[in-house]
């Protein structure tokens, strides 16, 4: 049996932004530190895009080396914290934990979140070369690859286009999974190591990519997903609709929950619907919760395909949110404002290419449900402000890397959101890390 | 940080900031935007550039809520947090004929760049800028001098003709062969004075909507472009006035005006 972690009575979350999970105790982490079974030949590494050595972690843990521990995970991963928290390990390290088998598997994550509470301010030495490195955008990936790249020596400079850092670590995740406070500690201890952060500056535009390619000898991108998609239905543009990127961004990055305080303003609704199955529609329906509005998650598959992760899920359920599953919206009712939404029932069918069943249509089951706020969750596509301005090979926008995330340019590289392959967190970091390796490499030919 | 070179109070509660941003200010083109954030609570603001040179950027804006007011009491030598740019796509600026460029209230502001640059890319440049009365005149020596002609009108008549931008307008395109009119103001003023124009010589407007972070990321600013969504912040702000839906703008642009109300402050922006 997993040992459970405390978390904070719904009643009273729904009416804060802090944090859900309140973590470990010492006593709580060393009680599921020693249920590890220490295998010689440990699959939860393997299930780590980023090959943490969890078992050694776990079992400094054990010994109460927290300090020792932190520093193990951090031969790997710049951002311990943050990944504690935001990484799906039942689909990752946990998955593949024995213990699985016939029980629990350890909970990993809620380990190394207690892990990086001991992250002590540590000189690392580092071996200077004259190389520069510019980093564009300082979500996950840019962090990541700007710090592996600092430890090796090389003069590395992060641009970030909003004012703050973080990227959607930032401006996307609230702080009831995420406290900013966190990630404004992952990033110091980055710019402890030496990494220059220059905020405000738009690689494209503030500085062109044909200047940033004259003056640095590589450059990685990592500027994310940031394009909202919209449903293209009748009545999206009326007031009360928003992206989730756009709600999200005024709650977290812009701290609209403190209205009038803060300058930038929301909206107070009573009755929120959300549309997609996705985390951040998740993020969305219970930032809207905390605001006071009533909630319900309209998705068009069954909630077995949704592809948020079942923590994310529970509390959300837990925090008075109502699913309508396989219901789609066919067109958004009001008049200058938001009054209501039309839906259709769905019903499921044969797998599509995504291996979930395809939803299709009821006929004649329209039914409309009263809302005065809608927020459309259903993905965005690749930031199309820099690479449109580039000639880097692209698909569908996203730029073309190879198995070293070298773009079609052999001095730039890419990782994340922007290029082909990661769509989480940790994956993100993981091509990040392949890429500094790379660079690395392409410096040292 | 960003410093405040000079200001200056251009009329009742119309300011004239000239902002130290050397970065911006070497790339910064006619028809592009900044972001302002004043402070750590502070809201980003989008401000139409009105003029720059080798080092600054000139921002001119009317106080009309809480964020323009507190920008409006800043001194010179103070600091600006935050100030982004330039954002949004440049003017498309070249030798089109005759240029006619209509500007109403602090709109006038963001026409300065584009007479001078159509000017020196050859155009016969014919300025229109309208302002509500005599007080409240701006920059007439400067728009002078970019311009071939400058017509001034105010609404009530105490300077310049009496009339609306649109008044003006129409006598122009009335007695002369007009190629390009471009025309920033409310979204009010755009879409009325556009109608004059907008079916039979291209004209541009300059799409004011409300924005967060400017850089395509959020769709607040998203406008109906013969019927087809765009973000004014990316694919913006200069639109053709035919395609754009200003009804849904002027609509959007008082989004958050219960909330502001509820508070005793507004935060509606012009350029």
């Amino acid at each position: 049996m997993k040992t459970p972690v405390k978390e904070q009575d719904p009643k009273k979350r729904i009416k804060n932004f802090e944090e859900v999970c309140l973590g470990y105790t010492e006593a709580e982490a060393i009680k599921e530190s020693e249920r590890c079974l220490q295998c010689k030949i440990p699959k939860c590494v393997e299930g780590c895009p980023i090959n943490i050595d969890i078992p050694a972690f776990i079992n400094l843990i054990k010994n109460k080396k927290h300090k020792e521990s932190c520093e193990k995970i951090k031969e790997k991963n710049n951002l311990p914290a943050v990944c504690g928290r935001v990484c799906p390990q039942e689909t990752q390290c946990e998955q593949k934990c024995i213990l699985g088998i016939k029980g629990d598997a350890i909970d990993i994550g809620k380990l190394e979140r207690f892990s990086a509470e001991h992250d002590q301010k540590k000189k690392t030495k580092i071996k200077e070369n004259n190389k520069k490195i510019a980093v564009i955008g300082s979500g996950p990936a840019g962090l990541t690859c700007a710090a592996d790249l600092r430890k090796l020596g090389y003069k590395v400079t992060i641009f970030e286009a909003l004012h703050k850092t973080g990227g959607v670590l930032t401006y996307g995740i609230p702080e009831f999974r995420l406290p900013n406070n966190i990630i404004e500690k992952e990033v110091n201890s980055i710019k402890d190591l030496g990494v220059n952060i220059e905020t405000n500056t738009i690689i494209g535009t503030t500085i062109t990519f044909e200047e940033i390619k004259e003056q640095y000898d590589a450059i990685f991108i990592g500027v994310g997903a940031g394009l909202p998609y919209f449903l293209n239905i009748e009545g999206e543009n009326l007031n009360g609709v928003y992206s989730a990127n756009e709600f999200l961004t005024r709650i977290n990055l812009m701290n609209a929950k403190d209205f009038p305080n803060s300058v930038t303003p929301i909206r107070r609704s009573k009755h929120t619907v959300v549309i997609g199955g996705s985390n951040v529609a998740m993020d969305a329906a219970r930032s809207a919760r905390r605001l006071g509005s009533e909630v319900t998650i309209v998705y068009r598959r069954s909630e077995k395909e949704m592809p948020a992760r079942i923590e994310e899920v529970e509390h959300a359920k837990e925090e008075g949110i109502k699913f309508q599953m396989l219901s789609f919206q066919n067109k958004i009712l009001g008049d200058k404002n938001v009054e209501a939404i039309e839906c259709i029932k769905m019903k499921l069918g044969e797998p599509d290419e995504s291996g979930r069943r395809r939803p299709t249509p009821v006929k004649d089951s329209n039914f409309i449900i009263k809302c005065d706020q809608i927020i459309v969750a259903i993905g965005q596509g690749p930031n199309p402000l820099l690479v449109s301005r580039t000639d880097l090979k692209r698909e569908k926008g996203k730029l073309i890397t190879d198995e070293n995330q070298q773009t079609s340019d052999p001095k730039v590289f890419a990782a994340g959101d922007i290029s082909s392959g990661a769509s989480t967190v940790i994956k993100a970091m993981g091509d990040a890390k392949k890429a500094a390796v790379a660079i690395d490499r392409f410096l040292n030919k | 940080m960003f410093k405040i070179i000079s200001k200056k109070e251009l009329g009742e509660n119309i300011f004239e900031f000239k902002i130290e941003a050397p970065k911006i200010a070497k790339k910064a083109k006619a028809g592009q935007f900044i972001i302002v954030r004043i402070d750590e609570k502070g809201e980003r603001i989008p401000l139409t550039i009105a003029d720059n040179d080798k080092t600054t950027i000139t921002i001119v804006f009317l106080v009309v809520g809480f964020s323009t007011e507190q920008l409006s009491k800043l001194k010179e030598n103070d600091t600006i947090l935050d100030f982004v740019g330039p954002l949004g796509n440049p003017s498309e600026i070249k030798n089109f004929g005759t240029v006619v460029l209509v500007g109403g209230g602090c709109g006038v502001a963001p026409i300065y760049p584009q007479a001078r640059d159509f000017k020196k890319a050859g155009n016969k440049v014919i300025t229109i800028a309208g302002f509500r009365n005599k007080d409240l005149v701006f920059w007439e020596d400067k728009l002078k001098e970019a311009s071939d002609e400058l017509i001034i009108v105010t609404d009530d008549g105490s300077y310049g003709k009496k009339g609306f931008t649109s008044d003006a307008l129409k006598e122009v395109i009335e007695k002369e062969k007009v190629d390009r009119v471009i025309i920033i103001g409310s979204p009010l003023m755009m879409k009325f004075t556009a109608q004059l124009t907008q079916d039979t010589i291209p004209t541009i407007v300059s799409i004011n909507s409300i924005m967060v972070d400017g850089i395509g990321m959020c769709g607040a600013c998203r406008v109906s472009i013969k019927g087809e969504t765009k973000f004014a912040c990316v694919d913006g702000p200069e639109f053709n006035a035919k395609d754009v839906d200003f009804d849904e703008l002027i609509n959007r642009n008082t989004a958050y005006l219960d909330e502001e109300k509820k508070v005793g402050k507004t935060h509606k922006v012009c350029y």
